[in-house]
């Protein structure tokens, strides 16, 4: 699903974020990559959704290899991949379900296909009836599920979640922890970036360890930090 | 699929303007300004253009003055090459005392001192000469010079050349100055879109991660800005074309009906501001758009 070969990146300003990474990722993996700020977590993701470009090496999303995808393609990958954020970045001037099927309408969706997708994730979320709220009217936990359902909506088969939680108090956090797990038991591969300690240890699943820029651990049903 | 993905950009463009409608109204306002001035400019333009055609029409006419003892076959081959010259519509005899009558007419109530005169007339007799326009008398000018019996030919070369150089230089300047004014206003334009843009940055960066392409992105801002400039335009071209109405009424009615002659009827010019407005209000619009947003979507 996600295989990285050799990866390194190096910004034009000379700093080294990551160097020689080698990584796979298996269809219907949940993933955690840990480590401290600016260990290179936030540069990985940006690598997958090609923010940026590597310095060197190979990245595959889905077979295909995407350092040799050109700029104009970009969108087109995006789309195989949800991206969930911190700061949830939804329109404020938007419901939540206008949010929600926006991200359908850019690819031209039938409006009937829009409104059966955008009630299917809504109950995904568990936000049904909050369909016709705006943004601000949900509390921080809803609102990252609602960006959740976005990324979802066109059904990718990879959802990237960076510091989902990082902006939410731990029992919200542990909502959207729900969902994404809900969301990858129907098989969605979930990467996930996260500096959330307990959730990391408690839901003992693959650790990826990122440390100056190299891996510095990989641990299926990881703890957030080495157990010995 | 692509027509609905058409139909949601004008929706969106449609939105975007009601949701940003204070930018909307600067946008609106500098293109509409930058037109006036444009219309302002043309009017002036196109009047000295009228002014010079008008004027040089009248200087069709050219006359010989013939020297004094000068010979009726002379006169006859005179008469004879000129009428066989291009562009010549007449050829009219003038005698020394004819020439004195006029020239006492032109005198008025002075003509008394013009008495005495006719005895020792120092008017030479000439031929004024009808031309179907001031380009054949170059021609016939350069001809009339190889020709015996002549003393002197008059014609308002040097006034018309002038004349024209002087239409071509307000041409010239009038061109320079609409072509700044466009490059200006696109700036401008680019610049009031860029806050609307930059206030739905958030919007686009949001846009390029679910995957939307830079032309489904642009779509509805290139429709707002060609808008803008519809909307733009249209209000200029009825305050131009109903204020320079009002202008042409009011001078032509009340102070200088001669003055009133050499400016454009606004009847004539209405269809090419209308075009032309259109035309450089959606340039100057999309342009606008898309110069903005450039910077934007290097996500």
């Amino acid at each position: 699903m996600i295989k990285l070969i050799d990866v390194c990146k190096e910004y034009n300003n000379g700093v080294k974020a990551l160097s020689n990474i080698n990584l796979e990722i298996d269809k219907g993996e949940f993933v955690f990559i840990v480590g401290s700020s600016g260990a290179g977590k936030s540069t990985l993701i940006k690598l997958l959704l090609k923010e940026e470009e590597v310095t060197d090496g190979r990245i595959y999303l889905n077979g295909l290899d995407i350092t040799r995808v050109p700029n104009r393609r970009i969108p087109y990958i995006r789309r195989n991949v949800g991206v969930v954020f911190q700061d949830f970045r939804l329109l404020p001037n938007k419901t939540v379900s206008e949010n929600i099927s926006f991200a359908m309408e850019i690819l031209g969706a039938h409006p009937r296909e829009i409104r059966r997708r955008v009630s299917m994730v809504l109950s995904m979320v568990d936000l049904s009836r909050k369909a016709s709220s705006y943004p601000e009217q949900l509390s921080g936990g809803e609102q990252q599920r609602v960006s959740i359902a976005r990324a979802m909506v066109n059904n990718p088969p990879v959802l990237i979640a960076d510091e989902p939680t990082g902006n939410l108090d731990p029992d919200t956090a542990w909502e959207v922890m729900n969902s994404l797990n809900d969301i990858n038991a129907r098989g969605t591969t979930v990467l996930m970036a996260t500096h959330a300690k307990d959730i990391v240890n408690t839901m003992r699943k693959r650790v990826i360890a990122i440390d100056g820029g190299r891996i510095s651990r990989d641990e299926e049903k990881g703890g957030y930090t080495l157990e010995v | 699929m692509k027509f609905r993905i058409i139909k949601n950009t004008i929706k969106q463009g449609l939105q975007g303007i009601w949701r940003n409608r204070g930018m909307g109204v600067a946008s609106i306002s500098s293109i509409t300004a930058v037109l006036m001035i444009l219309g302002i400019i043309l009017i002036l333009i196109l009047s000295i253009n009228n002014f010079v055609l008008e004027t040089t029409a009248k200087f069709d006419t050219i006359q010989i003055f013939l020297e004094d003892e000068v010979t009726e076959e002379t006169m006859a081959g005179i008469e004879e090459k000129v009428k066989n010259q291009d562009g010549v519509i007449s050829i009219l005899f003038q005698s020394k005392s004819q020439a004195l009558d006029s020239f006492k007419d032109d005198f008025g109530e002075e003509a008394y001192l013009l008495d005495g005169l006719e005895e020792k007339n120092p008017l030479p007799d000439s031929y004024i000469i009808q031309l179907e326009g001031i380009k054949y008398s170059e021609n016939l000018v350069n001809m009339l010079k190889t020709l015996d019996g002549i003393e002197k030919v008059k014609y308002d070369k040097d006034v018309i050349d002038k004349l024209i150089t002087f239409a071509d230089y307000i041409r010239l300047g009038g061109i320079i100055v609409i072509g700044v004014l466009v490059f200006v206003s696109v700036f401008i334009i680019s610049n009031t879109i860029k806050l609307a843009v930059a206030s739905r940055r958030r919007e686009i960066n949001i846009m390029k991660y679910v995957g939307a392409t830079n032309n489904y992105i642009r779509g509805p801002f290139i429709i707002e800005g060609i808008l803008f400039g519809l909307i733009g335009a249209g209000i200029s071209i009825l305050v131009v074309y109903y204020g320079y109405e009002y202008f042409f009424g009011l001078v032509s009615d009340r102070l200088y009906a001669l003055f009133s002659v050499f400016l454009v009827a606004p009847k004539m010019i209405f269809k090419d501001i209308a075009i032309m407005f259109s035309a450089i209000g959606i340039g100057i619009g999309a342009l606008g758009s898309l110069i903005s947003l450039k910077r934007f979507l290097n996500v």
